[in-house]
């Protein structure tokens, strides 16, 4: 599904990423974490296609196409989304209309006709229900005066509208309680299908407590230091990174 | 005083003829009024509320003016349909200056029929915020001396021949919105004189929509006065809309005078234009009397757009609320200022401006001047006032969402002017102005697409 | 009794009396009243001037007499007659004594010793460098050798033109032409004395420098003029404080401030304005019509004006910064206070031109008695300032109900990459405030010095410390009235 090879990204100037390699086949879910400033974010940032970031080396590609010759709605189009750590919010555009620009460019870049406005309105219904958001929020503006925890819901009603194969969780957990976190983490494997991927950043033990994933990852100063199985973020959450910094600095 | 030469030229070889074809109420300040323009001309850059509109530069090229009444060929209702159509309201057109209605509207006349079915309304307020006599240019310039100009008013006031009388005695109120579709209709490039005289007795509500629309491809220099007299508690909802084309220039002077528990709205919203200078001045002159002031902005091309308004709270207990937003795109030059005077004893006073402005290119200019002026101390003001560009951000999330730049670009702008939207109280109107917006932001206006001057 | 308490308080500080209102006994040598060109080259000659100088100011003057006074601002301004002031006056020059530069009168130390402005160095325990001017003349100023050991230099602007005359000729008009405006124009042709600073590359002025003005001879006008230049990653921070004698009629005060800050410099500029502001009735007082401005020439330059105006009959003055240099950062905090019949149009200008400039506008007016206070300022983006951003806050309070406070800000943008923000507000002491302290036992009119000084902090934070004490001496004396 993806994968990045010698990846190395700036920001202002400042090389963040430094030759990060990782590969994600169809229907796994990959964990990343890391310590703060270790380049998470700038990872998943590079991936969508921020403008501020710099791919100064290294590809991506992504179902065997070229992601970085993408612009950023092109790499929605073919299927990857992110769930932000701190969604915008965008006062005054509602969120019905923020949906339906987003799931008729995408039908529009699939070949397929824009939806009528029935049927998207049904389908705003269907996939309220499915991630249990309440129609109040789903009227307002897109985020404004939503709570963290509403925030983070909305996201994943978005991911529900959009079905994505490939979804960042980028720090999904940051900022919510123990109830919201099982809510949202439940919505999204309730949206996965054996083929879905996804890459999911976070400091702690307990997103992964709900979703499993098959493969964990420590970046450390920009590069993956140290890849192992679902046991290596336990280990963290016991321990903490100055082991593996030290491992990787004998090396 | 090279501007203004033909026109003094003019009212001095023609004034038999424009008194000809006028009403005597308004021929009787019409030599006052004139003898007023000799003395101050156009008001020059150098003024403080003309800072960004050049009046007499506006005023020079040699418009033909109908003097003679000659009437245009025109039957709106069969030949026009505006775009905010059907609200279940009543219809008056306006043909350049001249009223026309198809049938008879309840508290609607043309100054011409006024004498017969408004005795003496004319004669006891029309006029009477612009002449020179009036105690509210007096109280301003002692003041603010910039405040006393009225611009090109004593010219419409020297000129204008016929205009629409809105006339809602003690305790009645308009069943339906009055919209007024005002036409501009000429084969040959011309200035008019509107005149509109809104007098809302104690106790009397009206709801209020004029359109501006062009119908030919000529030049139109439009001067218009609006003076509006809020008896004690009377309430009055306004809006003007203006969809014209970019060789239209409209010089809009609304004066208005407030008396006690009033609620008053009004809403300037520009579409489509060449050149718009709005002036407002609203005196609140009646305790607890409420006003708001909104307008919204939509220009590119080279599109200019002035807005200037003053909210005079000359007595105590007042409140007033003021909101626009501009977008300027392309060459577009934007200006507001917008001016809070809290009078000596204008205790209690609550007010709140607001001015936002997005310049979408870097061609695009804004100039905002937010301005209090307070000689009372137990007041609430405030005024806020941004110019700023589309939150990167929010583009960004919304491209990730698989949304064009474009798409998101236009989504973000249209939530921007869409706030002021928002405020209309009429949903029907508030709905027709967001899918008007809408339409506006992708070039579908009617007069924009297929129409060769906006290209 | 809220209400009593509050107006009777109002009406103590309208009768407060000024502190700095004495005058000095001294020798003064002035020259006759008038102004014409015989006058620019007298005073030229007396200060043994090169030929340029004289060409600057006779340009400057010719220029001057072609141009009106303006009358944009909120002020109702007296009539000035140019002819009743002289031009210059030298306190330094005993009428027939020989003339000697370290030959002080006594009587002109003793007012300085009044003022605690520490001339001697001995008594300078501050460590503040002082540039003392009376009238049109510079009378002293210490510590200029241990600035030259950083090859700072510190001194008069006539001995500056005597012995930096490069330096001088380079920067002298270059941030403020004289065609800038009528007063600066006024300036140009008669200025007479002023500080002259210079910091080389790479310094970091290791002490407080400090001007001291002081109007005392009758019917003169004080022109002076202030040039400040800081090279490429230095930087300095600047003191001026200024003081008049109580006179019946108005004195003109009509100085300019230039400032050039280049690549990685930095320069605070703090005053506290202090002249005379008239009587209880507006009668007399320093007409204050000043122009200071900044150029902030290098990339990644910062520039602050801090201001406490509690002085003048008028004040018309808008220290400004033209932000040139990529990345250059400017501030303007200003309290402004105003009483009796006091009036005040002032504020700043910050004119963006490079890319990803930054400003700051705080203003805090106050107004009590009969006065007037205006903030007025521009904030404009050139339509090269890429991501130029500015911010502004304007909050007035007003004490009592005859007196005014206005906000007149221009925002001018011409770039779509920029942000500006602007927002004011206006408010009064509330009672629930004051009956809070007044609860806890604090009188009404401490509450409303507490009240007032907590308003400006934002902006007396700003001030090197030694000043800040003053400056709150001075809102105190401004504003907590007859205490005790």
């Amino acid at each position: 599904m993806l994968e990045i090879k010698n990846l190395h990204a700036t920001v202002a100037g400042k090389e963040i990423l430094k030759g990060v390699n990782l590969t994600i086949l169809d229907g796994e879910i990959h964990a990343l974490m890391g310590t703060n400033g270790a380049g998470k974010s700038t990872l998943s940032n590079v991936i969508v296609g921020h403008p501020a970031y710099e791919v100064t080396e290294g590809s991506i590609t992504f179902n065997g196409q070229d992601l970085l010759a993408m612009k950023t709605e092109e790499r929605a189009h073919a299927g990857i989304f992110m769930s932000f750590q701190q969604p915008i919010e965008i006062p005054g555009v509602s969120m019905n209309n923020f949906m339906r620009a987003a799931v008729n460019a995408r039908y529009q870049a699939l070949g397929r006709e824009p939806l009528k406005s029935t049927d998207f309105l049904k389908l705003m219904r269907e996939k309220r229900k499915l991630v249990e958001i309440d129609s109040k929020l789903v009227n307002r503006s897109v985020n404004e005066g939503f709570s963290g925890g509403e925030k983070k819901r909305n996201e994943i009603f978005q991911m529900a509208m959009l079905e994505p194969t490939f979804c960042i969780l980028d720090e999904t957990d940051s900022g919510l309680d123990v109830d919201a976190l099982r809510i949202v983490a439940e919505g999204f494997n309730k949206l996965r299908t054996p083929q879905t991927s996804a890459l999911v950043i976070t400091h702690y033990q307990r997103l992964l407590d709900y979703i499993r994933p098959d493969v964990v990852h420590v970046l450390l100063d920009g590069k993956i230091v140290k890849t192992g199985g679902p046991e290596l973020a336990l280990q963290i959450e016991n321990n903490g990174f100055d082991w593996i910094k030290e491992e990787s600095h004998e090396e | 005083m090279k501007s203004e030469q033909q026109y003094l030229d003019l009212f001095r070889g023609q004034r038999d003829l424009i008194c000809q074809h006028s009403v005597a109420a308004l021929n009787a300040v019409r030599d006052e009024a004139f003898a007023s323009f000799e003395r101050t001309g156009f008001p020059s850059l150098k003024e403080e509320r003309y800072r960004y509109t050049d009046v007499a530069r506006a005023f020079a090229p040699n418009f033909g003016v109908n003097l003679a009444r000659k009437q245009f060929p025109v039957n709106p209702d069969e030949v026009f349909r505006c775009d905010v159509p059907n609200l279940s309201t009543s219809l008056a057109y306006v043909v350049n200056d001249q009223p026309v209605f198809s049938r008879p509207i309840p508290f609607v006349y043309s100054f011409s029929e006024a004498a017969e079915k408004a005795p003496g309304i004319l004669e006891k307020y029309y006029n009477r915020l612009l002449s020179p006599h009036s105690s509210l240019f007096t109280l301003h310039s002692s003041l603010s001396p910039s405040l006393g100009r009225v611009g090109e008013g004593f010219l419409n006031t020297a000129f204008a021949q016929d205009g629409l009388l809105i006339y809602v005695p003690r305790n009645q109120r308009m069943e339906r919105m009055l919209q007024v579709v005002n036409l501009l209709r000429s084969n040959v490039d011309l200035l008019l004189f509107r005149r509109v005289l809104i007098v809302l007795e104690e106790g009397a509500e009206a709801s209020l929509l004029f359109c501006d629309h062009a119908m030919d491809h000529s030049s139109f220099l439009t001067s218009q006065v609006i003076e509006i007299f809020c008896g004690a508690g009377s309430h009055l909802d306004m809006y003007e809309m203006e969809e014209t084309h970019t060789s239209c220039r409209r010089f809009s002077n609304v004066y208005m005078q407030v008396s006690r528990d009033c609620v008053v709205s009004h809403n300037n919203i520009t579409l489509y234009n060449g050149q718009t200078r709005n002036t407002i001045d609203a005196v609140l002159q009646g305790e607890n009397a409420e006003i708001t002031l909104n307008g919204c902005v939509i220009a590119d091309k080279s599109q200019q757009v002035d807005n200037n308004t003053l909210i005079d709270h000359a007595v105590p207990r007042c409140t007033s609320r003021e909101l626009y937003k501009y977008v300027v795109d392309d060459n577009a030059v934007g200006a507001f200022a917008g001016r809070v005077l809290v009078r000596p004893d204008a205790q209690k006073t609550s007010s709140q401006e607001t001015n936002a402005n997005l310049c979408a290119s870097n061609d695009a200019r804004m100039y905002t001047q937010p301005m209090l002026e307070i000689y009372a101390d137990d007041v609430k003001c405030s005024h806020g006032s941004t110019v700023g560009k589309l939150d990167d951000t929010a583009l960004f999330y919304m491209r990730q969402r698989g949304i064009s730049e474009a798409e998101a670009r236009m989504l973000l702008k249209f939530a921007f002017v869409g706030q002021v939207i928002d405020e209309i109280q009429l949903q029907p109107l508030r709905e027709r102005l967001h899918y008007l917006v809408e339409k506006r932001f992708r070039g579908e206006l009617n007069k924009c697409t297929g129409c060769a001057l906006c290209k | 009794m809220q209400q009593k308490d509050n107006n009777d308080f109002v009406r103590r500080v309208a009768e407060e009396k000024y502190k700095f209102g004495f005058t000095t006994d001294i020798h003064t040598e002035i020259i006759e009243r008038g102004l014409n060109e015989d006058v620019v080259r007298l005073i030229s000659a007396k200060k043994e001037e090169p030929e340029w100088l004289l060409d600057f100011r006779l340009k400057a003057f010719r220029y001057w007499q072609t141009q009106e006074q303006p009358t944009w601002g909120h002020l109702h301004m007296p009539e000035i007659d140019y002819q009743a002031i002289s031009y210059y006056a030298d306190p330094t020059r005993k009428k027939d004594g020989p003339k000697s530069a370290d030959e002080i009168d006594p009587e002109l130390m003793k007012t300085f010793d009044k003022l605690g402005i520490p001339l001697e160095e001995r008594l300078a325990l501050s460590g503040t460098a002082v540039d003392a001017v009376m009238d049109s003349v510079s009378v002293k100023t210490t510590f200029k050798e241990r600035l030259a050991e950083k090859n700072i230099i510190f001194c008069s602007i006539s001995e500056a033109v005597r012995e930096h005359p490069d330096l001088v000729r380079q920067y002298l008009g270059s941030v403020v032409p004289y065609r800038d405006n009528y007063f600066a124009a006024l300036n140009s042709a008669v200025f007479s004395d002023g500080s002259f600073v210079y910091i080389p590359k790479n310094t970091r002025c290791p002490m407080e420098l400090s001007t001291y003005f002081r109007i005392n001879a009758r019917n003169t006008g004080q022109f002076e003029r202030t040039l400040i230049v800081c090279d490429s990653d230095s930087y300095v921070s600047y003191l001026e404080g200024c003081t008049a004698p109580m006179r019946d009629e108005n004195q003109l005060h009509a100085a300019i401030v230039e400032i050039v800050v280049m690549d990685n410099a930095e320069v605070k500029y703090s005053t506290v304005q202090n002249w005379y502001p008239g009587d209880s009735e507006g009668r007399g007082g320093v007409l204050n019509l000043v122009t200071k401005r900044g150029h902030l020439r290098g990339a990644n330059s910062k520039l602050s004006w801090t201001q406490v105006e509690t002085g003048s009959a008028i004040t018309w003055k808008y220290p400004s910064c033209v932000l040139t240099g990529d990345n250059s950062v400017a501030e303007f905090y200003s309290v402004a206070v105003t009483n009796n019949h006091q009036q005040a149009d002032t504020g700043t200008k910050m004119i963006h031109q490079g890319r990803n400039t930054r400003s700051t506008i705080i203003s805090k007016g106050i107004s009590a008695g009969r006065s007037q206070n205006s903030y007025r300022g521009l904030v404009k983006i050139g339509k090269n300032a890429d991501g130029a951003r500015n911010y502004s806050s304007c909050d007035s309070l007003l004490l009592g109900d005859k007196c005014g406070a206005h906000t007149f800000p221009y925002m001018d943008v011409h770039n779509n990459s920029a942000t500006v923000e602007h927002e004011a507000t206006t408010s009064k002491i509330s009672e629930d405030q004051l009956l809070y302290c007044n609860q806890r036992g604090i009188p009404t009119e401490e509450a409303v010095g507490l009240i007032v000084n907590g308003y400006a902090k934002d902006v007396l934070n700003k001030l090197p410390m030694e000043f800040a004490v003053e400056a709150q001496k001075l809102l105190s004396v401004s504003l907590e009235g007859t205490v005790g």
